[in-house]
């Protein structure tokens, strides 16, 4: 048995004879232990809950936090929110786009970054903001992200 | 600034005990820290960090206590000092570099008072001479906090310091001395009404759930907060968790529900937690669980993380998010309150709705009716956010106008700029312009204005704001969160964005019939509008239109210029703009030219440099970076 089945099983376990409404939790919390959906993870919890793959596919798509595809080592969050909206975010998200090349829900072929727009992170004051694993980074400028972005990848690279 | 506080004591705890809890006395030196997500976002980790680093080194005995925020988020990260016998300092702006500076004067019993921004006053303890307080700040004057009156001062994490303030005396007094229906009855009379959007009548609602007869009922608080530009529900939870438990048990009791529900956005993982940790010491004292205070009411708390819908903030769509189901809506009757969750008889409630509650029943209905206007009773917080100086939470009472709100509380526009419009209520709102700020806020009046109360949000923009480019940013935001399940919404609202996608496109990237296209949907944009608003299934298909059509009634001048002369006056719909470059300011720094991500700037170092207009794709890059204002649009 691989890690991920290991606390796949695991959360499965915490939630003996769940109904259907026990589904998005346990979604959610397979999702934070194996950061994404796999194929099997999918079945498994059907099996588990006694639902069609289908009905359970049915409901992780439709709710934007769920994701099929493994995250990069650091996870871009670009907010989108008015506020963020107003002052520039969208200078920031292509200035995002265009270093890394890739698409909001798409992983870099290297595995370092994967990039997502949110709808709002509630940090209002802040903006534009953009959390990259979760730490929050505010006033961006589609200068400064370059910068950050940077920063990440020298950490990886040990310099 | 008025805050209200309540008249009665913290009787179990004992009166020197909650004065020490209210910190109307400290033993030893405190400082507080602003660590709510916006803190946190503008570096109040280093801050706190840097704060026990210098305790530690020094062995000095002093305590740290992590607050909530207190409104005021253009000037995080904040730090409090409070000496023993002595007012509570405010200092603003504390990087990590500046903790050392403040912290040796505050350790050495002078305190950099010119620096601070405020001091909090409190009744026997001495203020500091030359310091304004709390309540003369502008910011804070004009405000009459109610909801936000413990956030940024108590501790989240301490019941206790909630006690020491009168919290849970009404759910207390609720379930000894009263009836459901008189909770109800007095809720009712306040005339408070739902703060998430619609503005229902809460007591009203209650009732109706009250007197569904069914074997078990919910009671559910909606802090799914997907508005975007809205973030109180957050800064209550962070700073305040256990006014949400008490407001939700007080109305889980006025209904006879037994279970409640916290419907939480994901996005907000340190509420969650605050919120976790406020549930679990409710449980322990026994203001939750079996037989609450012996009084024969039980209720348990459950929180479900939302998943990222904004559909879901509709009731009928949450319930079925609840039920593991996608998060669509259906049609209404039967309403939650008769038929809801699994069927039976629920009531939802969000976060600022359940926060007014224990101060209603626990000051009485007319405390809370004498503040406000006529329709709309008690205060509103908005999240000021946006254009404006003072970014942050501010509360008011009902009526207050908005011109007070961005200019006087909010500070007006910063850099010189001209206010333009304020954006109200999110994407089921609409934008005010300038000649309408003297209003006064209630939800009536707000619909006279094509806007709605909404959630709260205030996002203030100025001159270099585009109304067509909002408008677009909404449609865009509600085309891609619409559940589909409805025609209207589903399509209609994309119809919409390509409307207003096609009248910000160049003649340049138009191919075939795209201009003629453009044209008819101009036409058609109104009708469109009002068919999707008539016929939506929810609520949000129901307001989508609005953003559209409130741009469209304010702003038509900046519609036309796009339309008839493919001009952006704001300069920011991209693709109509021209950039050019002015030979004889331009002194050749190549600054632009390296700057420009498709190479579309030529010119030999120290000669003037020109843009080849085909290859630009106006990213306005060249005009931010050149020093000598070279760079122009047209």
């Amino acid at each position: 048995m691989n890690s991920s089945s290991a606390s796949l099983r695991e959360v499965l376990d915490r939630h003996p004879g769940a109904r259907r409404d026990a589904l998005i939790p346990i979604l959610q919390e397979v999702q934070e232990k194996n950061g994404f959906l796999s194929r099997e993870a999918v079945t498994e919890i059907g099996r588990h809950l006694d639902l069609p793959a289908s009905k359970i596919y049915g409901v992780a798509t439709f709710y934007n936090q769920f994701r099929f595809e493994p995250l990069g080592r650091w996870h871009v969050q670009v907010c989108r929110g008015t506020a963020c909206h107003v002052k520039g975010s969208l200078a920031v998200l292509e200035a995002v786009k265009r270093r890394l090349k890739i698409e909001p829900g798409q992983t870099t072929r290297d595995g370092r970054f994967s990039l997502e727009v949110v709808a709002c992170l509630g940090a209002c004051g802040l903006a534009p903001v953009v959390s990259i694993n979760g730490e929050f980074h505010g006033g961006v400028t589609a200068e400064s992200i370059g910068k950050i972005l940077a920063s990440c990848r020298d950490e990886a690279e040990g310099r | 600034m008025k805050t209200i506080q309540g008249t009665r004591g913290a009787a179990p705890l004992g009166a020197e005990k909650a004065a020490l809890l209210r910190r109307e006395t400290v033993t030893r030196p405190v400082l507080f820290i602003g660590t709510g997500t916006c803190g946190l976002g503008a570096g109040a980790a280093r801050t706190l960090e840097a704060a026990r680093r210098y305790l530690e080194e020094r062995k000095i005995d002093a305590e740290i206590v992590q607050v909530g925020c207190i409104g005021l988020c253009a000037l995080e990260p904040m730090l409090d000092a409070q000496l023993p016998g002595r007012n509570r300092l405010c200092f603003a702006r504390v990087g990590e570099e500046d903790v050392q500076p403040i912290l040796d004067r505050v350790f050495g019993g002078e305190p950099p008072s010119e620096k601070a921004l405020f001091q909090f006053p409190a009744a026997g303890l001495t203020p500091w001479p030359g310091v304004p307080s709390m309540d003369e700040h502008p910011f804070f004057a004009p405000q009459t906090r109610l909801v936000l009156k413990n956030c940024g001062l108590i501790d989240p994490s301490r019941l206790d310091e909630y006690i020491a303030r009168g919290g849970y005396e009404a759910l207390s007094l609720v379930i000894h001395e009263k009836t459901p229906a008189e909770v109800c009855e007095e809720v009712e009379k306040s005339g408070l009404r739902g703060r998430g959007g619609g503005g229902f009548p809460t007591g009203k609602k209650w009732k109706f759930a009250l007197g569904a007869a069914a074997d078990r009922k919910y009671m559910i608080c909606n802090a799914d907060e997907g508005d975007p530009g809205a973030f109180m529900d957050r800064a209550v939870i962070e700073g305040d968790p256990h006014r949400l438990v008490e407001g939700l048990a007080i109305a889980a009791y006025a209904i006879g529900a037994t279970k409640a529900y916290v419907y939480i956005r994901a996005e907000y993982p340190l509420a969650i937690e605050r919120l976790r940790v406020a549930i679990g010491q409710a449980k322990e004292r026994g203001f939750l669980g079996k037989n609450i205070q012996d009084s024969g009411f039980d209720l348990e708390i459950l929180i479900k993380q939302g998943a990222g819908a904004f559909v879901c903030g509709e009731e009928t769509a949450l319930i079925h998010s609840i039920e593991g189901r996608r998060g669509m809506p259906r049609p209404r009757p039967p309403f939650p309150a008769v038929s809801g969750l699994f069927g039976k008889p629920t009531i939802i409630n969000n976060v600022e709705t359940l926060a007014n509650v224990p101060f209603i029943l626990a000051e009485g209905a007319e405390a809370f009716a004498s503040l406000g206007t006529e329709t709309s009773r008690g205060t509103k917080v908005f999240a000021l956010s946006g254009k404006v100086r003072n970014t942050g939470l501010v509360e008011v009472v009902m009526g207050t106008s908005l011109r007070r709100v961005i200019f006087e509380i909010g500070g007006g526009v910063p850099n010189g700029k001209a206010f333009k419009a304020v954006q109200i209520g999110g994407p089921s709102g609409g934008c005010i312009p300038e000649p309408h700020l003297d209003v006064k806020v209630d939800y009536e009046t707000l619909k006279t204005l094509g806007a709605m109360m909404g959630s709260g949000g205030l996002v203030v923009m100025d001159e270099d704001n585009c109304m067509v480019d909002v408008a677009k940013f909404f449609m865009d935001f509600i085309q891609r969160e619409s559940c589909g399940k409805c025609i209207p919404c589903r399509e209609g609202t994309r119809r919409m964005l390509e409307i207003l996608t096609g009248i910000t496109r160049s003649r340049r990237t138009e191919k075939e019939n795209e201009g003629l296209e453009r044209f008819q949907g101009v036409v058609n944009l109104e009708e469109l509008a009002e068919v999707i608003r008539e016929t939506a299934l929810c609520g949000l298909g129901q307001t989508a239109p609005n953003p559209v059509l409130s741009t469209l009634r304010w702003f038509r001048d900046e519609y036309e210029a796009h339309i008839y002369e493919r001009r952006c006056p704001a300069g920011v719909c991209t693709e109509l703009l021209t950039y050019k470059i002015d030979a004889d300011k331009c002194t050749g720094c190549t600054a632009c030219a390296r700057k420009c991500p498709v190479e579309a700037i030529l010119g030999a170092p120290k000669s003037p440099h020109y843009i080849v207009e085909e290859k630009c794709i106006g990213c306005g890059n060249c005009l931010t970076v050149c020093r000598f204002g070279a760079v122009y649009t047209e």
